[in-house]
């Protein structure tokens, strides 16, 4: 790709679409750079929203990434609503038409929505806006419930219990993060909740809200009125692939790539000049089943889209990424850090669960083998068992 | 090469432990230490740990300026 022709265009400006972006330019790109994304803001980082800025323990210049000196033409504020593959172009809500050689797709996830109507006090967290809008309304008096009690369901309440909000949170599962990390992770992580004073419970799903026009609380499924003046669903987040419907691209709960971050056609093939990055990707592993994995992780954003954008500048010579997954979840000052796959394990390994000390360190095996490891506040353990993975991954024939 | 941690920022993620090990390490009370000259040779996988932080509280510099470019 040289500059003069259309360049390469970025549907994405969130964290996978930044770092490709940088990763292009570190590797000698100096075409032109298009990045689209349906928010107006520019690239900033999203673990930040249910953490500091949440707790109101820092501003937004805390979730900025850096994006200035990199040459971008900036089309923000823009959905991208259609890709033409065979005429190399992304078309934009509005009608108009962005041409390019080269395309990254790094449209991230869309947390998953509540199934059916809901009062105007019910909503998701996935923006700085979202964040923006349930910082300032923490620690007024209103009673917040928080629908999940997974890693986002699981900050939100935290940050809410530090700014004094009384807190519902309510998870189907027996555990909070049970089927991510097991029982015992998940018994840890409840005891956290319980010490905070919010009020959790688990076997419990949300049958209905109350209140037409303004939110006066919900309707448990063990019959339970709960009263609440703000929600936020935290169910999950899906691959944002909508956009891509019909372009003849491999979609399965994702955008399908192969080990080089390629976006593969209908027919199982690479399609040439198109890459994924991200959350939106889903991708093979030697340790995923043959469906492969699609993982909503900071980690796994920044790493393949290093990969993708050297091998949309270098088709000839692609690289291969096979990472060792990394992720993380802060709670009432627990840093809990895992690597690889908890949740491909059979069986767990408890070395150290000490929720009042805030440290926990679990071994996640499947057929014997270490797939998995999480710790709190026990960094140093983590990087062996980082290695330990590493040098299993490493004897893994490419 | 120099490389500065800065220790109010780092949140133990050991990204960069993982990245360049011989460079950055948690000792037995689980605090980071790093060596604040490593060798040239080791300049390219410093600078990918230190853009795999997820705080930034990483800096790279022959005179310990300025941060990364993630
Ligand atoms: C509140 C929160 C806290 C988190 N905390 C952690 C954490 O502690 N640890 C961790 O490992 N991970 C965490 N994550 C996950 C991490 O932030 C994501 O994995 C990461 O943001 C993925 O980056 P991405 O660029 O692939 O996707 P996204 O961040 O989802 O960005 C995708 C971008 O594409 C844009 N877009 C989508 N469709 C279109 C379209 N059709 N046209 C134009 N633009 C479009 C969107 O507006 C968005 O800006 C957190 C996520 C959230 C939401
Ligand atoms: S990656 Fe950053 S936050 Fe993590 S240990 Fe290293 S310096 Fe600290």
């Amino acid at each position: 790709m040289t500059a003069g022709d259309a360049g390469i265009v970025v549907v994405g400006a969130s964290l996978a679409g930044q770092r490709a972006c940088a990763a292009l330019r570190r590797h000698g790109y100096r075409g032109r750079l298009t990045v689209v994304d349906a928010e107006p803001h520019l690239p900033y980082d999203r673990p930040p929203l249910s953490k500091e800025l949440l707790a109101a323990t820092a501003d937004e210049s805390a979730a900025a990434l850096p994006s200035a000196g990199l040459g971008i033409d900036w089309v923000l504020g823009r959905r991208a609503r259609r890709l033409d593959v065979p005429g190399r172009t992304v078309e934009l809500d509005g009608g108009d038409v962005l041409p390019f050689t080269g395309l990254v797709v790094a449209t991230g996830s869309a947390p998953n929505p509540w199934p059916g109507t809901h009062p105007p006090e019910v909503g998701v967290f996935r923006t700085l806006d979202d964040a923006r809008a349930l910082r300032h309304r923490l620690g007024g008096g209103d009673r917040l419930l928080v629908i999940g009690a997974g890693f986002l369901g699981g900050e939100l309440a935290a940050a809410a219990r530090g700014r004094g909000t009384s807190v519902e949170l309510v998870e189907a599962q027996p555990q909070p993060l049970r089927s991510a990390l097991g029982p015992v992770a998940g018994e840890f992580v409840a005891a956290l909740h319980r010490a905070a004073g919010v009020s959790l419970r688990t076997r419990t799903r949300v049958g209905s809200f109350t209140g037409d026009h303004r939110l006066t609380g919900a309707i448990l499924s063990d019959g339970t009125r709960v009263a609440a003046d703000l929600a936020v669903v935290a169910l999950g987040a899906s691959p944002r692939t909508g956009w891509l419907a019909g372009a003849g691209l491999r979609i399965n709960r994702g955008l399908v790539c192969d080990r080089h971050a390629r976006a593969l056609g209908t027919d199982g093939a690479p399609v040439p000049g198109i890459v994924v990055a991200g959350d939106v990707a889903r991708w093979p592993h030697p340790w995923a089943g043959p469906d492969g994995a699609v993982l909503g992780h900071w980690t796994h954003a920044v790493e393949q889209a290093e990969v993708a954008a050297r091998n949309l500048l270098d088709p000839a010579h692609p690289a291969t990424y096979r990472p060792v997954p990394s992720f993380w979840s802060d709670l009432y000052g627990v840093r809990l850090r895992a690597v690889g796959f908890p949740a491909f394990a059979d069986t767990v390994e408890v070395h150290e669960n000490d929720p009042d000390g805030g440290r926990l360190d679990i071994a996640y095996r499947r057929d014997g083998e270490l797939v998995g490891a999480l710790t709190g506040n026990r960094p140093g353990r983590l990087a062996a068992y980082r290695a330990q993975l590493a040098e299993a991954l490493g004897r893994v024939p490419a | 090469m120099q490389v500065h941690v800065d220790l109010a920022v780092c949140q133990s993620h050991g990204q960069c432990v993982f990245g360049a090990p011989d460079v950055f390490s948690f000792d037995d009370d689980d605090q980071l230490r790093y060596s604040p000259s490593p060798p040239e040779e080791r300049r390219a996988d410093v600078i990918r740990a230190a853009s795999a932080c997820p705080v930034r509280a990483i800096t790279v510099g022959p005179s310990g300026s300025g941060r990364p470019a993630a």
